[in-house]
């Protein structure tokens, strides 16, 4: 019994100190006892797929197609009733009006659910650099090599039209990368709404603020 | 005629009883111990192609996780960020750093960067991440404090049980939607935690589904 005990003893602790604790940190791929269909021929969203040349799941867009619906509404995209919602309203999607000029003013009604929308998107992707006020020092700015951010609240952007503007997010600009493929059409222009409230906030004075907020202000 | 048992047979059976009383107890606390994806997943940490820290771009820089992880709330999959995701910012800062070699290089080639994936479920699990942080359950809940991560690793198990403890008891977790992202929120207290916890349960019909098909198709 003795030496059972001892072996036993000696046996824990040599399997503890190799198989260690829950949660030490291994750079090892964790060990599948049971794989029972863990792991299936099935296209997961950026997963690899040995098929296609460039090995991964996601297609890139064909040259030479137009892309047909957005995000995962599969069922009105294949829908026969389907309408391009390009065709019903074009400057929604590219900027510009009827005569081709970049468009004054929005393609949507601005309400303020729509503004809210420009805050929560802008001080997301836009906020990194041009600042959560618009001045251009977001928290890029400190940084070696971030010397072109531009602040939007400069005379120039200000008369920019808001298509113009529009444009801008979904394409880039210079060193500023495209948005397009980040915010929705409608949540572009929200941003570009927003983005006029700033330039608007910027010049206000004292005399702008409406009287029910002037206390809270403490004016 | 001599005894045919000598005495110490007396005590026999009960020391072979103990030995295998230890036996079975020991193995059966190292298998609860070990079998279970808390030992085998937590802790993973594979090295990644960039030495991407959380810590710097969350916690200190105060980027949001959409800004990177863009399609979070509207897809079933939380997208890791294309290689211009990344050049937005280090198009200008660190452009010619050795360490982001590879960024630039998948940013001008097309090519993916090979990171290494670390949260995973098994393939016949469907989950969706935009039903859950649209409904308040907050990325720390599955992903740990990743805004202090310099280096990812698994922080929770994931497994089934794991799911489970909140499915069945959703106002434990449950946060305020706007708070989804804030990743040091912190309720007020335990008791602030169900109250609010139920009243957006309620308010929101959360029912997170229990059964089998809920999750496994």
């Amino acid at each position: 019994m003795r030496y059972f005990i001892g072996i036993w003893i000696f046996l824990i602790i040599a399997v503890v100190s190799l198989l260690g604790f829950r949660g030490s940190k291994s750079k090892d791929q964790p060990l599948y006892v049971f794989p029972d269909m863990d792991w299936q021929a099935k296209y997961l969203p950026q997963g690899e797929n040995k098929f296609f040349a460039d090995g991964r799941n996601d297609r890139p867009m064909v040259p030479g197609t137009a892309g047909r619906g957005y995000g995962n509404q599969l069922a009105s995209v294949f829908s026969a009733d389907y309408t391009d919602p390009v065709s019903e309203n074009p400057p929604l999607y590219s900027g510009k009006d009827d005569e081709g000029e970049w468009m004054r003013g929005f393609p949507v009604e601005v309400n303020d659910e729509f503004m809210l929308l420009g805050q929560q998107k802008y001080d997301i992707f836009c906020a990194v650099c041009h600042g959560a006020s618009g001045d251009g020092n977001g928290v890029v700015k400190q940084y070696e090599g971030a010397t072109l951010i531009a602040s939007l609240l400069q005379e120039r952007l200000m008369a920019m039209p808001e298509g113009e503007i529009f444009n801008t997010i979904t394409h880039g600009k210079l060193n500023m990368g495209a948005y397009g493929m980040k915010l929705r059409p409608d949540e572009r222009w929200a941003v570009v709404a927003y983005v006029r409230a700033l330039q608007l906030a910027s010049s206000a004075s004292v005399d702008d603020v409406p009287e029910q907020f002037k206390s809270e202000l403490g004016l | 005629m001599a005894n045919i048992f000598p005495k110490w047979t007396n005590i026999a059976p009960l020391k072979v009883a103990a030995c295998l009383l230890l036996f079975v107890g020991t193995v059966v606390l190292g298998i609860t111990y070990y079998a279970t994806p808390k030992w085998t997943e937590v802790g993973f940490q594979p090295i990644q192609p960039v030495a991407f820290s959380h810590a710097l771009h969350v916690d200190q820089l105060g980027l949001d996780c959409r800004y990177c992880h863009t399609y979070v709330d509207r897809s079933e999959h939380s997208n890791v960020p294309a290689a211009s995701t990344c050049m937005n910012c280090h198009s200008m800062v660190l452009s010619s750093d050795d360490r982001l070699a590879p960024v630039r290089e998948s940013y001008e080639s097309g090519e993916p960067v090979p990171w290494v994936r670390i949260h995973n479920t098994p393939d016949y699990v469907y989950f969706n991440h935009s039903v859950h942080v649209n409904r308040g359950v907050s990325c720390v809940e599955c992903h740990g404090q990743i805004n202090e991560m310099e280096e990812v690793y698994q922080a929770k198990s994931l497994s089934m049980a794991f799911c489970l403890e909140c499915h069945r008891n959703p106002e434990n977790f449950i946060r305020p939607p706007d708070e989804v992202y804030n990743l040091d929120w912190q309720p007020e207290s335990a008791a602030a935690q169900i109250e609010q916890g139920e009243k957006f349960v309620h308010d929101w019909k959360v029912m997170p589904p229990q059964s089998c098909s809920g999750c496994h198709r």
